[in-house]
């Protein structure tokens, strides 16, 4: 007998696909929150499949920093000209000189608090009423409870004890004047299965992912890159390492761990084996076991 | 390097299982995930120094377990799970989506959500309690929400000896209630979350007990055919029209199959309309596909230029679904206002979104003892009843039983625009 089984990738590859489409249908202007990383580029090109032969009917959102990997934005300019899709820029940088909000200080000037006033300035701004985010429930507790579409109050705040119940494949997305949902096509996903996936697609990924030589600073107990924005104290200094990162954000925050990792299947393997999880080398959700869950409910991403 | 391929190509051949989980307050059911996520080495370094620091500021004498599973802050002080938290492991063969749901009475309504995407439920009681009110109204709503494959999990048998006995007087009990019930497949697992017994490993401690451990189980259990490939239903979800140079005339109808396989030469009659047609091409982004099939997210070319937009539905001349107006269905609500007996909602079926005007309200289900409640006609938060509504527009619609794709329903506040209702068609 014919067997009509669908393998858990394709599974959750429709699963998304599906989500992406009910977006496009359900709301008047959608965008999708766009980093640069791994997860985001796997959005882009699920959304390439959902509306092919069609463009993607909506833009890309970036918040810039202004503390990105000069690798990320090259990445990232080259693909929108490929995918053909208008790229908005929200930089952090604007938000400081109107004085919407203050640069921090220190040897570690973390930008990350900064992200959420200026994305949700942008969302403002442009009047999108849902933004595509590439989070998954696996990267961390606060997440493990987030909905496919999770619906967001005229500040951008996420209520957890109070979401709407999600059944079925059947997604709510009717909102008050103001309020706008964020929608995660990902969520189903592991780390595990972005980056298999990547490998079956054979979609290209910044350079950052794969073992590299870098100057690079340790600092509680991972790598920093070296950069304009980060200072060193006086116990502290430079060192050549290879290394790699597992997430791609801030160069203030996101930290690199030595690899030899130079190819995709190689870093696969890594991450099979790897003991901590991705976001262990983010010091931003170390600051403090709900740190995660507090930033979300401001707006983060 | 072909050995890399083959190792990749196994990991994306693997099969996926979705269950959800259900126990009443301190049933250890975050212990037992916690221990299928330790045991199966899902587990990170750092979250588990996180969970044993955690365990050692609160003076436990044991690392938590439990900890790995309760996300948000409020769950931290209380002790308890709020609400459904999703959680990702894989062995060899397959990958599983948790989708934990919390016991307590006030909180059914997270368990209906986790189990309308579930293929199995694992229900836990505890061997000391035996099956209680909780054991039924979860297995009820297991039943209910179209569960195919239950498993008994008797927790805690380390506190009744690893008693034999105990563990048969609470299998018979179960089978006594869930006969009223309509799960084909049942399993008894005795086990003991905190020590890890018949969890991943076999149990030393019960060498009476001759069946498989839980992983074991969820690993081996057939839920192929869990989805229906015999009524082809298309709902159509997005009509896609590039108006592009290089296809100037496409349109092609996007959707996700819910039912049946559809081939290219098939026939099928569009919904409202009645026009029929011929699949011209089943496309994805990939290639052109031979057929399509649930769960499969595609996009259909017809060989006529027929009217067909968001919330239509494709299906074959010879079997389709019910066209209709007057529905009856078993409601679950979900939202602290109660159901207005005669209120109007805004309704989401498939791709379809419509009003509804609550038309009668049949019966309440005491869902402890799945009696009829006659009478009482109040169906508030977390309360199941059997009603009857009328919708604005037809709904093209098969019973839930034969297809959960076709046959569920939401419920909207016009109001709030919160979910409040889960419909399940009879």
């Amino acid at each position: 007998m014919h067997l009509y089984k669908l393998n858990h990738i394709r599974q959750l590859e429709s699963e998304s696909i599906h989500i992406m489409r009910e977006v496009a249908a359900q709301f008047e202007n959608p965008v999708l929150m766009f980093s640069g990383g791994k997860d985001s580029i796997t959005m882009a090109r699920l959304a390439q499949k959902a509306f092919w032969p069609g463009n993607i009917p909506f833009p890309f959102l970036h918040v810039d920093t202004g503390h990105n990997f000069p690798e990320t934005i090259e990445f990232r300019d080259q693909l929108m000209d490929e995918l053909g899709v208008e790229l908005i820029v929200a930089h952090v940088q604007d938000m400081i000189d109107e004085g919407k909000v203050k640069a921090p200080k220190g040897p570690n000037p973390s930008r990350n608090k900064l992200q959420i006033p200026t994305l949700l300035n942008a969302l403002e701004e442009h009047g999108f009423d849902a933004a595509f985010g590439g989070a998954r429930r696996d990267e961390e507790k606060a997440r493990a409870k987030e909905r496919f579409f999770s619906h967001r109050d005229e500040f951008g705040q996420w209520d957890p004890k109070n979401q709407r119940p999600e059944l079925w494949n059947l997604y709510n997305g009717k909102k008050n004047h103001g309020e706008h949902f964020r929608v995660f096509p990902l969520s189903n996903w592991t780390e595990m299965d972005v980056w298999q996936y990547i490998a079956a697609e054979q979609i290209d990924i910044p350079s950052l992912y794969l073992a590299h030589e870098r100057q690079v600073v340790q600092r509680e107990g991972t790598y920093l890159a070296k950069s304009d924005y980060i200072t060193l104290t006086e116990d502290e200094e430079y060192e050549t390492k290879q290394v790699r990162f597992r997430t791609i954000g801030d160069m203030t925050c996101t930290g690199a761990f030595a690899s030899d990792a130079t190819t995709l299947p190689q870093v696969i393997e890594e991450v099979a084996s790897a003991r901590i999880t991705e976001r262990g080398n983010r010091t931003d959700d170390k600051k403090a076991e709900a740190a995660m869950e507090e930033r979300k409910k401001q707006g983060y991403f | 390097m072909s050995n890399n391929d083959t190792e990749a190509q196994k990991y994306l051949d693997m099969d996926m299982l979705r269950f959800t989980t259900a126990g009443s307050v301190d049933d250890g059911k975050s212990t037992l995930i916690g221990r299928l996520l330790y045991d199966s080495k899902s587990i990170f370094d750092d979250q588990m120094e996180k969970i044993e620091e955690s365990s050692r500021k609160k003076g436990d004498e044991y690392t938590n377990l439990a900890l790995l599973t309760d996300g948000l802050s409020a769950e931290r002080e209380q002790g308890i799970t709020i609400d459904v938290a999703y959680r990702y492991f894989s062995t060899p063969n397959r990958k599983f989506i948790i989708a934990d749901t919390p016991g307590h009475v006030q909180y059914t309504r997270n368990m209906v959500t986790g189990a309308s995407t579930a293929n199995l439920a694992v229900i836990l009681v505890d061997a000391r309690n035996g099956v209680i009110e909780q054991t039924c109204r979860h297995s009820f709503i297991a039943s209910l929400l179209g569960i195919k494959h239950v498993v008994l999990c008797v927790n805690k048998m380390d506190l009744v000896d690893y008693s034999e006995e105990r563990f048969k007087e609470i299998r018979e009990e179960f089978k006594t209630f869930s006969s009223k019930l309509d799960v084909p497949d049942i399993h008894y697992i005795p086990i003991s979350a905190l020590y890890g017994d018949n969890v991943v490993d076999k149990s030393d401690n019960m060498p009476w007990y001759g069946g498989s451990t839980l992983l074991y189980t969820l690993e081996n259990v057939q839920v192929d055919s869990d989805y229906n490939h015999v009524d082809s239903r298309f709902p159509v979800q997005w009509v896609n029209r590039p108006q592009s140079t290089e296809y100037p005339d496409y349109r092609g109808y996007s959707g996700q199959v819910a039912g049946g396989v559809f081939k290219p030469g098939d026939e099928v009659i569009a919904l409202p309309s009645g026009f029929t047609s011929t699949i011209d091409t089943i496309n994805t982004f990939e290639a052109e596909q031979e057929e399509a099939f649930s769960p499969m997210s595609v996009t259909m070319t017809l060989e006529d230029d027929i009217d067909i937009s968001r919330g239509d539905m494709l299906a074959k001349p010879d079997n389709q679904p019910t066209v209709g107006q007057d529905i009856d269905m078993m409601v679950c609500w979900l939202n602290k206002e109660p159901l207005d007996p005669s209120g109007k909602y805004a309704i989401k079926h498939t791709t379809k979104e419509a009003r509804c005007i609550i038309k009668d309200v049949k019966y309440k289900v005491n869902i402890n003892t799945l009696h009829r409640v006659e009478g009482d006609k109040e169906i508030g938060l977390n309360d199941i009843g059997r009603i009857k509504i009328r919708t604005t527009k037809p709904l093209f619609y098969d019973a839930y039983k034969r297809n959960r794709k076709t046959g569920s329903i939401i419920l909207i506040d016009e109001y709030t625009n919160e979910t409040v209702g889960a419909g399940m068609i009879l």
